[in-house]
């Protein structure tokens, strides 16, 4: 890691860090969600992004993740901070299975078969023999947590850095993931999956294993979310969740962890900005924008950035 | 048996619909190989159209054909405008640019015609045809124009010049252009010509499902589990596809695991045939050179 990468990071931790002290308090649960989405966007870009593998229903994974968190804090009171992890596990499991039959399926038959993956989510959660523990249609409410320790920070404030540590961890192990020994072997699947074989890369384990981490990354960003929304039911977890995810990681670069944290303020404040435009057809106006984002920045904003700093420099 | 017998019947009928957006889906994914996301909201698009012609007083068959039309255009716009500019780029920013289309088609008619519910007229007679009891004459009508529709579509890639040029076009780009195709234009023509039979298939749908700016998200589901069943990259299989997955859907519904699960009906079969099948039951296996 170069100095100036060193130094941004550092700025970018302060701004982070005294945000929450500055913006209002919905402003931070935007902030909040902004997070939860990046860590979503990143376990979906190591599995698109970095093992050519497109996926158009991490909904159901963001879903699984937060149905976790719902239900074992309602039904079984666990602390939230203990259901994270559990959620992880979960959606590490689920993922690793989801992607032992997804191994047959190439780039454009994954895109479809994950998609009916996403379409079928809110009706599996409404399911009514699932119903003891979904709580059906109506969902799940959780409690808003409280700060520890006697911290002199609201409950939204503890949440923003609640989530800002969990998503640090998060950043920094999809760092080290990629840059090591098993990024290389996805990077090297998805260039060529036949040379990569041929070196002694095990590519359906790895493969299945991509799956497995993207969705215990969006598993833990779906915990997050429950968490920061207090709210779990079906039909926030439509199909439309997991295009948006899709579009963030676009938008935001493909196969670059910044990419994860530009996409996500995508997501976040272009569908407010587009409202703002248009009050009648404001998906129409994000739509627009979609398609203006990828005509003038094919490569994603990453892919913009990297090429102006890259100019930059002596 | 009666009700067997009738779920199967219902089956072909909303199989048939399903058929033609498969067959749009299948002609996009021959010219260009790529999956276009948008089919249904472009279908759904211009069956408001439709509606907007017989509104204003226009009776059936001229609207049907000039809705036909205007689609056509439409879709010829769409790859002209929207399309062209990304034929380059990577292939998930198209799918992005795909989304995108859905979404400002989806908003933009609910910003027209508003969401609330519309019927939508059937041109065939509210008794059922023949005196029988296991078919509306719409759905009997509707298993009709698919029927109609895919012979045409046949006899034009089959014995039409412009057809020619069009399969050699999608085939193998290079060469055509060598003998004088011209190929940008065969491909603005495909999706004119999918955007067409999408529109036949909006207008044989609305009747049944009702016309409200959603109305295409499931049946896209299903088209594209047709499409996957018949292989992806055969435009019969797609229609025989999607009778198939036409009468599974009703039966499996109606019998075995009732109508709160019907969507996870295409995810199982998309997930089984490809499991089974790669690339479809008709499709060709794709062979690549190392």
């Amino acid at each position: 890691m170069s100095k100036r990468t060193l130094i941004a990071l550092l700025i970018l931790a302060i701004v982070a860090c005294a945000l929450p002290f500055i913006v209002s308090n919905y402003r931070t649960f935007q902030l909040t969600l902004v997070l939860v989405y990046a860590i979503a966007l990143l376990g979906l870009n190591i599995l698109t992004g970095y093992n050519g593998q497109i996926s158009l229903g991490h909904g159901a994974f963001y879903a699984l993740g937060a149905y976790c968190t719902a239900i074992l804090m309602d039904r079984f009171g666990v602390p939230y901070w203990a259901t994270i992890p559990v959620a992880g596990a979960v959606c590490l499991v689920v993922g690793f299975l989801f992607g032992l039959p997804a191994l047959r399926l190439e780039g454009l038959y994954l895109a479809l078969a994950t998609f009916a993956l996403g379409v079928a989510t809110p009706q599996l959660l409404k399911y009514h023999l699932l119903e003891k523990w979904t709580g059906g249609v109506q969902g799940i409410v959780i409690t808003k947590p409280a700060p520890p320790f006697g911290l002199p920070l609201n409950p939204d404030q503890w949440l923003y850095f609640f989530t800002l540590a969990i998503a640090a961890v998060m950043f920094i192990l999809g760092y080290n993931l990629i840059r090591g020994r098993i990024g290389r072997a996805l990077i090297a699947i998805r260039d060529q999956h036949i040379a990569a074989e041929a070196m002694g890369i095990h590519n359906a384990l790895y493969k299945s294993l991509a799956f497995g981490v993207s969705a215990m990354f969006t598993g833990v960003a779906g915990a997050l979310g429950a968490v920061a929304v207090q709210f779990v039911a079906p039909d926030s977890f439509n199909i439309f969740l997991s295009i948006v995810f899709l579009v963030g990681i676009v938008v935001g670069g493909l196969a670059s962890i910044s990419g994860a944290l530009y996409g996500a303020l995508f997501i976040q404040f272009i569908p407010n900005i587009a409202d703002e435009i248009s009050k009648a057809a404001p998906w129409a106006i994000f739509g627009v924008f979609m398609i203006g984002f990828v005509y003038l920045m094919p490569t994603g904003v990453a892919g913009a950035v990297r090429l102006i700093t890259r100019r930059k420099a002596p | 048996m009666d009700a067997l017998l009738h779920q199967v019947l219902a089956g072909l009928a909303t199989g048939g619909i399903y058929a033609s957006l498969a067959l749009a889906l299948v002609m996009i994914y021959q010219a260009t190989h790529l999956v276009n996301f948008a089919q249904g909201e472009m279908a759904m698009f211009t069956t408001y159209i439709g509606w907007s012609l017989i509104q204003a007083g226009m009776p059936y068959w001229p609207a049907f054909f000039l809705t036909v039309g205007i689609a056509f255009l439409l879709g010829v716009l769409i790859e002209r405008v929207i399309i062209r500019p990304v034929e380059q780029a990577p292939v998930l920013a198209v799918v992005v640019v795909f989304i995108a289309l859905l979404l400002i088609l989806n908003s933009v008619t609910g910003w027209i015609y508003t969401y609330t519910i519309k019927t939508f007229p059937s041109p065939f007679p509210t008794q059922p045809l023949f005196g029988n009891r296991y078919l509306s004459s719409h759905e009997l009508g509707a298993i009709g124009i698919t029927l109609v529709v895919l012979f045409l579509l046949y006899a034009f890639f089959r014995f039409t010049p412009l057809g020619l040029a069009m399969r050699a076009a999608a085939q193998n780009p290079e060469s055509s252009r060598l003998v004088g195709i011209r190929v940008g234009w065969m491909l603005a023509l495909g999706w004119g010509l999918a955007a067409a039979v999408g529109s036949v298939a909006g207008m044989m749908v609305a009747p049944i499902v009702y016309l409200d700016p959603n109305m295409m998200g499931g049946v896209l589901l299903y088209a594209f589990a047709a499409a996957l069943v018949g292989g992806i990259d055969n435009p019969m299989g797609a229609v025989v596809g999607g009778f198939v997955v036409g009468v599974l859907e009703n039966v499996l519904g109606a019998f075995v695991i009732g109508n709160e699960l019907k969507l996870s009906v295409a995810l199982v079969i998309i997930i089984g045939v490809l499991l089974v099948r790669p690339s479809g039951f008709f499709g060709r296996t794709q062979v690549t050179r190392v």
